[in-house]
């Protein structure tokens, strides 16, 4: 059952159907190879697939959708009685399938890469902080208010490196999404990141934020709490820390809700994330008066927030190379190249003195804008 | 002549701002009453009957502030361009095109330097008129310019906000504008320079979210919105009203947000006694 709940969730992406269709087909086909295998012995087996898919004998639920997926191909009929010939049926399906998947996922649009982004599978920041630190030591509460679970902040080790890590966290289970308000972080969470960004700076830690929100929570606390006061602050703040500040946009991007930890040296996103000033929602209820399929589509075009269109824009520095099919098919390969990209970064940036990080870190988001110029 | 070629709306000068429907008489939105125009332009828009502030554009707000005579307008040649190719239902060239023959201006801020009741200042007025003052590349540009300007002579910096936000047409542009003003505000700070910040109806978003809430003094127009979210987002979220007076200068006041409430005429007076007490 399990395997089918995942299938279902896995649907609300419908550009990867033809991929699903093929999973199924080979987890069926391997089914029957480990039936075949066990039932060797048994006259019963030679008589054919359906014979052997007869729900009175020992089937998964959805055998009758296996049924019908095999029968598609009416020369596996024939040659689905020798273990050797589905062997090399599974074989070519599989190959037709890491192709399959790789042309879905070189030629995602804008849209479908933020439905990638916002995959409840993908790994988030807690996910993140599993695999690539060691000895996190969480760090709770803005000394003010209270304590924000969708944003997390600890001092922890990356490879040998002592930093602080900063991140939007959404939650992974229903209880944990509702406590993090899916990632819309509160003043409080602002203010939390900040206190500690400062303690990194007095302590010489260099800070590692991973960036993951839909946009700051707009609710009543927060704005009598002050949303927009708490990131502003962490703007101007941020931009004058003394100490190296690398940033990942993991998954979204959105917003200042996103900027208000993200005003680092060097900024990188990953493959599949989005990075804009508005979700493509939002926009297009604005200016497109409504939001639908095909609005979201055309907002998502028109507002260039994947992260090659970032790239080409300078907002972000890098762009993290994402394994086949999403960070959620190979969380531990992404995690590794995230790692590599911080270790990497922070090593450059220990060659600067801390007190000229300001200055360049100030050129950088100086630089980016764009206009003409007419002498008066 | 730098860079690419100016734009066509120079030539094509407008003939007057239409802030204010036309017309000798107007309803007054905060008490329904008939007013007569020109009493309450005269009484710097702010209804006679019951203190309504209507919205002003920046020259006005400029006329208001600066002594006569002395604001000398710095930034003047930026010019927004198109950088993402944004199309919605129409397109960001056209709409820009639109709203500067409309203006007269090229972009939603006004800078320049000028004297506050004899206080030398430099000011900076974004622009509501000109796409609900919404903040893109030239609105970062002149905002973080004018910061940096009152750093290097030491002056004190004025801002006037009334913005939507950032603009959407820019996307990540205009939220990087967000970063790029707050960090020239950092350095403002680091020299000791004294920044007044001053929120009109309506301030929210991008804007509010950067520069317009790091005023070292925050000074709001009466009833004016000022917040993150807009009150309709804020609506969609919780599914129930909103408390009456939410998000109005107010409210913030009590929320302790922003440290004075000035009403329009005395809004001089306030940035003048600020800067006696905190300029240099
Ligand atoms: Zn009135």
């Amino acid at each position: 059952m399990t395997i089918h709940l995942v299938s279902m969730s896995f649907f609300q992406l419908d550009f990867e159907k033809p991929v699903l269709e093929l999973d199924r087909k080979i987890e069926s086909l391997e089914s029957l190879l480990s039936r075949r295998s066990a039932d060797a012995n048994r006259p019963a087996a030679a008589n054919g697939l359906l014979a052997t898919l007869n729900p009175t004998v020992e089937v998964p639920p959805f055998a009758a959708d296996q049924a019908e997926s095999l029968d598609l191909d009416e020369s596996d009929g024939a040659a689905l009685t020798d273990p050797a010939a589905i062997r090399a049926r599974i074989a070519s399906l599989r190959a037709e399938r890491e192709a399959k998947l790789a042309q879905v996922y070189t030629s995602l649009s804008p849209w479908n890469t933020v439905r990638v982004a916002r995959v409840p599978k993908r790994p988030q920041t807690r996910d993140y902080i599993d695999m690539m630190c060691k000895d996190f030591c969480e760090l709770h509460g803005d000394r003010r208010y209270g304590d924000d679970p969708a944003m997390v902040v600890g001092f922890a080790r990356i490879g040998s490196i002592k930093v602080l890590v900063v991140g939007h966290h959404k939650g992974r289970t229903t209880q944990e999404k509702i406590a993090c308000h899916f990632g819309c972080a509160h003043p409080e969470g602002y203010r939390k990141a900040l206190a500690k960004m400062k303690l990194a700076e007095k302590f010489g830690l260099p800070i590692v934020t991973f960036v993951d929100t839909p946009g700051a929570y707009p609710g009543l606390g927060a704005e009598a709490r002050g949303q927009a006061e708490a990131i502003a602050v962490n703007l101007r703040e941020m931009s004058r820390l003394r100490t190296p500040i690398v940033s990942i946009v993991i998954g979204e991007g959105g917003s200042g809700g996103a900027l208000g930890i993200a005003v680092a040296d060097r900024v990188a996103m990953l493959e599949h994330a989005w990075y804009s000033v508005i979700s493509p929602e939002g926009c297009a209820a604005i200016l497109w008066k409504t939001a639908n399929e095909q609005t979201n589509s055309a907002a998502a075009d028109a507002l260039k927030l994947t992260a090659r269109d970032n790239l080409k824009l300078k907002i972000i520095d890098e762009l993290i190379p994402e394994p086949l099919g999403g960070a959620h098919r190979d969380p531990k390969k992404t995690a590794a190249a995230i790692e590599r990209w911080v270790l990497d970064r922070l090593h450059e940036l220990k060659g600067i003195n801390p007190a000229t990080l300001p200055q360049q870190r100030y050129e950088r988001f100086r630089r980016l804008g764009s206009f003409t110029e007419a002498v008066a | 002549m730098t860079q690419a070629a100016t734009r066509t709306w120079t030539e094509l000068k407008p003939q007057r701002k239409a802030s204010v429907p036309e017309g000798l008489w107007l309803r007054c939105p905060g008490c329904g009453q008939m007013i007569y125009r020109k009493q309450m332009e005269a009484n710097l828009h702010v209804c006679p009957e019951c203190q309504h502030h209507f919205r002003i554009g920046a020259t006005e707000r400029v006329r208001q502030l600066a002594d006569p005579g002395s604001f000398e307008a710095m930034f003047t040649g930026l010019t927004p361009t198109d950088p993402l190719k944004f199309r919605d239902l129409k397109s960001y060239k056209d709409r820009l095109l639109a709203e500067q023959i409309k203006s007269g201006a090229s972009d939603a801020a006004v800078a320049g330097t000028c004297f506050v009741k004899g206080r030398a200042a430099m000011l900076c007025v974004l622009d509501l008129s000109f796409m609900m003052g919404s903040m893109g590349s030239v609105v970062g540009e002149t905002v973080t310019r004018s910061i940096e300007a009152a750093t290097q002579r030491s002056l004190p910096l004025i801002i006037v906000s009334g913005s939507g936000g950032a603009r959407m047409q820019e996307s990540g542009l205009s939220l990087m504008q967000m970063a790029k003003t707050s960090a020239a505000l950092g350095r403002h700070d680091d020299a000791g320079g004294l920044f007044i910040s001053v929120l009109t109806d309506p301030t929210t978003g991008g804007v509010t979210a950067s520069f317009a809430m790091l005023g070292d003094v925050i000074v709001a127009e009466p009833k004016a919105l000022i917040g993150f979210a807009g009150p309709r987002v804020i609506q969609q979220t919780i599914r129930q009203e909103l408390p009456e007076g939410f998000q109005r200068s107010e409210y913030l006041l009590k929320a302790g947000m922003v440290d004075r409430v000035a009403a329009r005429a005395e809004l001089r007076s306030e940035l003048a006694r600020v800067i006696d007490y905190a300029g240099k």
